[in-house]
């Protein structure tokens, strides 16, 4: 712990995260266009990886584990973006939008 | 060597049954039915051969006739002590019964060949005569209660279907179906009793429940209901079930509807066999009725008189001649029933019980014969009517005079065999209850005077009587049985039947009692003479008395309305007040409540489906309210 870094309090990292969390919960719930929604996945997915990266650091220095979580949570919400954006492609070609609203016809 | 023996005897007609009833549409009817017939003769062959030997070789220990278990098989364990098994008991009554059911039922075999031929179905008739040879053997060879009620069963559905073997005549299905419900009905309540009685005694070997030091009476049944011991139920129960089979009252309303089945099947199961089965159920279990529920036996006795004046009171007005018929076998067996009430266990006072016995073989031939010769007569005149029928003994030379034999015999004639039969029952009444006697003593007298009544109608009355086709006698397969029949009825009284079967299976020398054996045959007589003034010639003094005692004429005519009692109880009291009502309940409380159910879950569904909108962001909303819910919870709490 030297330099810059260890005079930011944890506290400031989590204010942070929380902030991108509800935005990114924000844009799910208010956002029609599914990519804007996926984006918004997005943010909340990458505000929880940095929540993992804190802790880990400021709780139990000496480990790695938190790091690791979040390495992990990125390589599977790239996978998981990819598969998204396909069904989001084929919702394209069926319906000629992308409009969340417009995919409640999928309930039956 | 006695097991093969008996067991061929049984499984035999078990096998003609399957035989029969899988492949006889392949043959000729006639070649079906010699089939059958010679399947019998070995049958009944085995059976002579079986009693010579119990009799007169292997039977008798020390002057006693043992109980021979020929054969057991564990066939069902349920435990240790309760098993149901299936065998062969060979003692004096199941040997007697065996050559009783086998000589019968050959008889019957062998008429039917003529008497039904050119029938649809004749191969399936013969199919089920053998199916009912086989459960009846089985019925009387058994070895426990449980195998008896197997049987008793397979005997009720055999006599069903034979019942309803005009099946595309509606009163005979409607007979077949109220003969098996009815007797279904009365089955209930043996089975109830075999099972009450095999709680408490631990086995239903009649071996071991007949015992006199065995499990039941040695150490009798201390239980209690209703101020009569368990043992008093359930011996009641059980005789209920012999009611039902053996057309006591108020059970009998089956066997005269019973009539509607070929009257060959009337002969072997309706008079001779499986209508006696409730006797050899009393005499089965007889020590168990004489030592441990002889109070039981005063109400069988009872039961037994009134069945027997009731059944012969109404058989003197009743027109088909198959009913007349009917209901004396009601009334004769009645009398064994009777005799088996009035009976003590040993010596002399078991004299009831041998007369019961002696009575239930000699009736079964003479009724047989009867019932046969009915057949006969019905064969060449196409019809169960007396007023189609009078001066037959011109064209029937052969049935006349060998129904004029049986007729003889049953009315108490010597040397005929029901003579010393009857006054043997007679007699055993006499010495025990004079009331009882005394009902025996007029229903004798009745017995005389409607079956010389049946005779005269048929055979004389119209003498100059036109036919649309001359009558001819039967052909020789079915005057054959006759004959045999015949000279059975009229050297069987002979048998020194005492010697053979007895209660304590000691043997008894009966003497003749001439003083009551000549007042039964003075009664008799005078039945006899009524008959022949009323009815030898055609005239109008039948008609006479009938207007005389016009009231009871037509209660005996209607039967004592009996049917209609049961059809205003079942009808009336069960289906209406009972089973309606509780019907309703079923449909709109207990089916309603279900439906109730069903309708809020369906009403309450239809409205919240809305919910389901398929908005994702609407399931987000809900999902992110919630979690907001749980974390404010978790933060306050």
């Amino acid at each position: 712990m030297s330099g810059i870094m260890s005079n930011i309090p944890m506290e400031a990292y989590l204010i942070v995260s929380t902030v991108m969390f509800f935005a990114g919960v924000y844009g799910f719930l208010s956002r029609r266009n599914m990519l804007t929604i996926l984006m918004s996945l997005e943010l909340m997915l990458n505000a929880a990886d940095i929540n993992f990266v804190v802790f880990n650091r400021y709780l139990y220095p000496g480990q790695l584990d938190g790091t690791f979580f979040a390495l992990f949570a990125i390589g599977i919400s790239a996978a998981e973006t990819a598969l998204a954006i396909a069904i989001i492609i084929n919702i394209y070609r069926n319906l000629k939008n992308i409009y969340i609203d417009e995919v409640s016809k999928m309930k039956y | 060597m006695m097991t093969y023996t008996t067991l061929t005897i049984v499984a035999l007609p078990a096998l003609m049954f399957l035989f029969l009833g899988l492949l006889g549409g392949k043959f000729k009817p006639a070649v079906a039915g010699i089939i059958g017939t010679l399947g019998l003769t070995i049958v009944a062959a085995l059976s002579y051969m079986t009693a010579f030997q119990y009799f007169f070789q292997v039977g008798k220990v020390d002057g006693v006739y043992q109980q021979l278990t020929a054969l057991n098989v564990n066939w069902l364990t349920l435990t240790d002590k309760l098993h149901i098994d299936l065998g062969i008991l060979l003692d004096p009554i199941s040997v007697l019964m065996l050559v009783v059911v086998s000589t019968v039922s050959l008889m019957v075999h062998i008429y039917s060949m003529g008497y039904m031929k050119g029938e649809r179905g004749f191969q399936r008739y013969y199919a089920i005569l053998s199916l009912f040879t086989f459960s009846m053997l089985g019925l009387v060879v058994a070895t426990n209660i449980f195998q008896m009620y197997i049987f008793w069963e397979l005997v009720g559905v055999s006599s069903y279907l034979l019942i309803g073997f005009y099946y595309t005549k509606p009163s005979a299905v409607a007979a077949s179906k109220k003969a098996f419900i009815v007797t279904r009905f009365a089955d209930l309540f043996f089975l109830i009793g075999i099972l009450l009685l095999s709680f408490y005694s631990g086995t239903f070997s009649f071996v071991e429940l007949n015992d006199p030091n065995g499990s039941v009476l040695g150490q009798p049944i201390t239980a209690t209901f209703m101020g009569a011991s368990v043992l008093s139920w359930a011996m009641i129960l059980i005789f209920m079930g012999g009611a039902g089979k053996s057309a006591m009252m108020p059970f009998h309303i089956w066997l005269p509807d019973a009539m509607e089945g070929p009257t060959p099947v009337s002969a072997l199961i309706h008079a001779a066999t499986m209508v006696v089965a409730g006797v050899y159920l009393v005499a089965r279990l007889f020590p168990l009725y004489a030592f441990g529920a002889p109070e039981v036996l005063t109400i069988i006795s009872y039961v037994g008189a009134i069945t027997a004046l009731f059944a012969a009171v109404v058989a003197c007005t009743q027109t088909d001649i198959k009913r007349v018929l009917a209901f004396s076998t009601i009334s004769q067996i009645a009398y064994m029933i009777t005799a088996m009430g009035v009976s003590g266990y040993g010596g002399h006072e078991g004299l009831g019980y041998m007369a019961s016995m002696f009575h239930l073989t000699t009736h079964a031939f003479f009724k047989a014969l009867l019932f046969l010769g009915a057949g006969a007569v019905i064969h060449a005149v196409h019809s169960n009517e007396m007023k189609d029928m009078g001066g037959l003994r011109k064209y029937l030379p052969i049935t006349h005079i060998t129904f004029l034999i049986a007729c003889l015999s049953i009315a108490g004639i010597p040397p005929f065999s029901g003579f010393f039969s009857k006054d043997e029952i007679l007699v055993a009444a006499f010495e025990h209850d004079k009331l009882i006697f005394a009902v025996l003593y007029l229903t004798a007298g009745l017995t005389a005077f409607y079956m010389f009544r049946l005779y005269y109608r048929i055979f004389w009355g119209e003498n100059d009587k036109q036919y649309h086709h001359t009558p001819h006698e039967a052909p020789l397969n079915m005057t054959f049985p006759l004959m045999f029949l015949a000279a059975l009825t009229v050297v069987f009284g002979f048998v020194p039947f005492g010697s053979f079967v007895t209660a304590d299976r000691l043997p008894y020398e009966g003497h003749i009692q001439w003083p009551i054996a000549s007042m039964s045959i003075l009664v008799g007589v005078v039945g006899i003479l009524i008959a022949t003034v009323m009815y030898r010639k055609s005239n109008d003094k039948p008609d006479r008395v009938a207007a005389t005692v016009k009231g009871l004429y037509k209660a005996s005519f209607n039967k004592f309305w009996f049917d209609e009692g049961w059809l205003f109880v079942t009808k009336q009291i069960l289906f209406k007040r009972v089973s309606a009502p509780i019907a309703w309940f079923d449909r709109h409380i207990i089916d309603g409540f279900m439906n109730l159910l069903a309708s809020v879950t369906s009403s309450v569904s239809h409205r919240i489906k809305g919910i389901q909108s398929g908005e994702l962001q609407d399931y987000a909303w809900a999902f992110y309210m919630g979690t907001m819910v749980i974390v404010v919870l978790v933060i306050l709490l």
